[in-house]
């Protein structure tokens, strides 16, 4: 027997985004400048920096979300497994179903819990009424929202908690099946439990979804991330291992702000 | 770039933790010197000085790891903060550690002088490593003062060389 063999296969890591000298522009004024990271599959990836350092502006050109706004362009590449984004022609609502986002603010329509869900996947699959039915409860459950909401789908998604419309708001990006959640600032309006519940997701989600979080919470990112990037004034300053960057950061400037002496 | 942290407060309790952990190190350092005096010259009244002021190193160690407690639990301190509570709470169960040897060194030279034996004792060789480990002590705490690497890798390094010599 060749005992050689028997080791089992290294997991090698894999990138679901490639980002290639990215700049973006919000008119004449340049937001991005130069961006050069890699999202690794299965991983969560956290942007921290202080406000207006471009960690908002990064996130939303990952899914192209900054098309629906006049004015505002990139210049670069983001390749998603291997296909540039950026490019011209881009079908942006399948993109954006394989590239969910979250926002900072529970965004969920005015209609019933079961509706906010079904809604999004009547736009890419058909399905019928009882595999509807179990996406729904899927979805729920990956949100860990189905025990709070299962007695009361038809009600308004509008009539939960801040914290359960947020995963609400989770659970209908997880229902279209994407392949990377970016999420927004997802608890800057949550208290501390429902915070902790939305944390906690993160965790168990990334074991079937690539995650991108910004983030003001430093601690915040501490806790969910793999990696994270520290960006200032449009700039990546470090972006490394999340325990790395927050016991032995390479650059002055990031432990500087992350131990607070940014002034 | 700054060298200060947003919060006052926060600089203010991370230099008393400097400022206690350098404390507990003069008083353990005192602590050794008085007890190689104490054997070298067989002296029991400065044996019970030792062994009284054993207590007062205790009560610093208990201090400063509440404190550094405090500090994690306030702060959530990150990287060079980080590191630096996490370097105190080590140092001062060492230190702890050299003040009990310091005290058992009183103690022990009590009981010879109290058997009668203390005559019979060759103190040459065992001032000389007193003296070393004082050295080593103290250059060490000043490295900490400092915050100075390549004095404190050095110290690391002639640690290595007297195990060396006391293994010979």
């Amino acid at each position: 027997m060749n005992l050689g063999t028997t080791q089992a296969p290294q997991k090698v890591a894999k990138n679901a985004l490639e980002v290639r000298n990215l700049n973006f522009f919000y008119g004449a004024f340049q937001g991005l400048k130069n961006i050069n990271l890699d999202i690794e599959e299965g991983k969560v990836t956290a942007f921290i920096g202080p406000s207006g350092c471009g960690k908002s502006t990064l996130l939303r050109t990952l899914n192209r979300m900054y098309d629906l706004y006049p004015g505002q362009r990139a210049e670069g590449e983001i390749n998603f497994y291997g296909q540039n984004i950026l490019t011209p022609g881009q079908d942006l609502n399948l993109l954006r179903s394989r590239i969910g986002m979250v926002f900072q603010k529970p965004t969920p329509f005015p209609m019933s819990i079961y509706e906010n869900i079904a809604f999004g996947v009547r736009l890419y699959e058909k399905l019928s009424r009882s595999e509807m039915d179990e996406r729904v409860e899927w979805a729920l459950n990956k949100a860990a929202l189905w025990t709070e909401a299962k007695d009361k789908l038809h009600h308004s998604g509008l009539s939960l908690s801040g914290g359960q419309q947020q995963r609400l708001c989770i659970a209908r990006g997880v229902a279209v099946k994407p392949s990377i959640i970016l999420l927004d600032e997802p608890t800057s309006a949550l208290d501390p439990i429902s915070t902790g519940k939305i944390e906690e997701l993160i965790n168990e989600l990334k074991h079937e979804y690539t995650i991108a979080i910004v983030t003001h919470n430093m601690q915040q990112a501490a806790r969910v991330s793999d990696y994270t990037a520290y960006m200032y004034l449009g700039s990546m300053v470090e972006f490394g291992k999340t325990d790395e960057i927050f016991i032995k950061p390479k650059r002055k400037e990031t432990e500087d702000y992350i131990t607070g002496r940014f002034g | 770039m700054p060298d200060k942290h947003l919060s006052s407060q926060f600089d203010v309790d991370l230099n008393a933790l400097s400022s206690k952990l350098l404390e507990m190190g003069g008083l353990v350092e005192s602590q050794i010197s008085t007890a190689m005096r104490a054997f070298t010259q067989m002296d029991l009244e400065t044996c019970n000085v030792v062994i009284q002021n054993e207590k007062l190193v205790n009560d610093l160690e208990i201090q400063i790891d509440l404190a550094c407690t405090e500090l994690i639990a306030r702060r959530q301190p990150t990287a060079r903060d980080l590191r630096l509570v996490m370097a105190v709470s080590k140092a001062i169960t060492n230190l702890e550690r050299a003040g009990d040897e310091a005290e058992r060194v009183a103690k022990r030279t009590k009981r010879l002088i109290e058997a009668g034996a203390s005559h019979n004792i060759n103190v040459a060789e065992i001032k000389l490593s007193g003296q070393m480990a004082i050295s080593l002590l103290r250059r060490s705490l000043d490295a900490f003062a400092r915050l100075d690497t390549i004095a404190a890798a050095e110290v690391v390094e002639e640690d290595r060389q007297i195990d060396e010599e006391f293994r010979a």
